[in-house]
């Protein structure tokens, strides 16, 4: 397929040269001298010097053609939704991928209809949540544009529910238990089964109910 | 009338002078302390530190019940954003935006936004005073 890739740091780079080995076909837009130099060197003709906000940049690029994926990963979040807007709106780029730099900022790329993003210090924190839960919650993946999230609880010796069956538990509502895991084994969740000190429980919730089946599951702390 | 002024250097300033003048209740918004230097001694308006990208930064200059803004930060991309976030999410009546590429800004205003070109602007007057002024080469010839 044909990928044009806005911003030659480390993410546009290595992006860059996996597709490349995948036998995709790519251009590459990068502004700073010294950057396009070295990537000149490594990638040849591909790559381009300029402003990828700039719409003579893309269409130089080739957006009109138009790309299968544009990825957008300068270092600067307004660039990257700006850069994926023209492209999607502008050129009918069908799929338009969105660095977020500042976690803060996902907020605006979701309401300027750049649904798929991705974020390293999202993604660090979750794994930093995994191997450290502070909540006893931990999300696992978030599928953005269904509006739904896998969490991870585990269950501790004083929480609530604890020797309860499923069945019994008043889930908050958009909430489900999906399996528990216990000495090495994973078990689906089903009205009988019993809820653990120890387990670790697999659930799916939609929206914002993580917090409301923390609280449930952990009690409120 | 509640305006609110993202950005607070030569343009941004002189527009929320400009409304103040006019009656307005305006609010300016600045990363930068120093701007609030430019608004003069007399300032009875609002002023926030802080980036326009940042909500919490924008509700509490009071986008929540604005019926105008004027987004005029040095960055034409963030200009961009910021005026379709006071659109799309705080439903404010008038946006303008300030953007200095032409391209970007014809774009946008095709979209929806109401955005502003001084480039362009420029382009058009400097043109037409050439033309004005001399006798075009054509007919000179």
């Amino acid at each position: 397929m044909y990928v044009v890739v806005a911003g030659g740091g480390k993410v546009g780079s290595n992006s860059t040269r996996s597709l490349l080995e995948m036998g995709h076909e790519v251009t590459m837009i990068e502004q700073r001298p010294d950057r396009f130099a070295v990537l000149e060197e490594e990638f040849g003709s591909i790559v381009m010097r300029g402003d990828a906000t700039e719409i003579s940049v893309l269409e130089r690029a080739g957006i009109a053609r138009p790309p299968e994926l544009l990825l957008a990963v300068t270092g600067d979040d307004e660039d990257n939704l700006v850069i994926a807007q023209i492209g999607k709106e502008g050129y009918r780029v069908e799929k338009a991928i969105a660095r977020v730099n500042d976690p803060r900022n996902q907020q605006h790329f979701k309401l300027l209809g750049i649904k798929q993003t991705v974020s390293a210090t999202t993604s660090i924190l979750g794994l930093v949540e995994h191997e450290v839960p502070a909540h006893g919650l931990v999300r696992l993946l978030e599928l953005q544009e269904e509006g739904l999230e896998i969490v991870e609880v585990q269950i501790e010796p004083n929480s609530p529910v604890a020797g309860s069956r499923a069945g019994g538990i008043r889930l908050p509502e958009g909430s489900r238990l999906i399996s528990v895991f216990r000495h090495g084994r994973t078990e689906l969740v089903d009205d009988k089964t019993v809820i653990r000190p120890g387990d670790q429980v697999l659930a799916i919730v939609q929206d914002d109910a993580a917090p409301d089946l923390r609280k449930v599951l952990l009690g409120a702390r | 009338m509640n305006a609110v002024v993202i950005g607070c250097g030569r343009v941004g300033s002189a527009v929320a002078k400009g409304l103040a003048a006019e009656g307005w209740d305006v609010t300016a918004v600045d990363e930068n302390e120093d701007a609030l230097l430019r608004l003069g001694p007399n300032w009875a308006g609002g002023f926030v530190i802080g980036h326009g990208m940042d909500t919490s930064v924008l509700e509490q200059a009071g986008v929540g019940d604005a019926d105008a803004a004027v987004v005029a930060t040095n960055g034409d991309n963030t200009n961009l954003v910021i005026g379709q976030v006071l659109q799309k999410r705080y439903a404010i009546g008038t946006v303008v935006v300030r953007v200095l590429d032409p391209a970007r800004a014809k774009f946008y205003a095709e979209r929806g936004l109401n955005t502003v070109c001084p480039t362009q602007t420029a382009i058009s007057v400097l043109l037409e005073t050439v033309q004005a002024g001399a006798p075009s080469p054509s007919a000179a010839s």
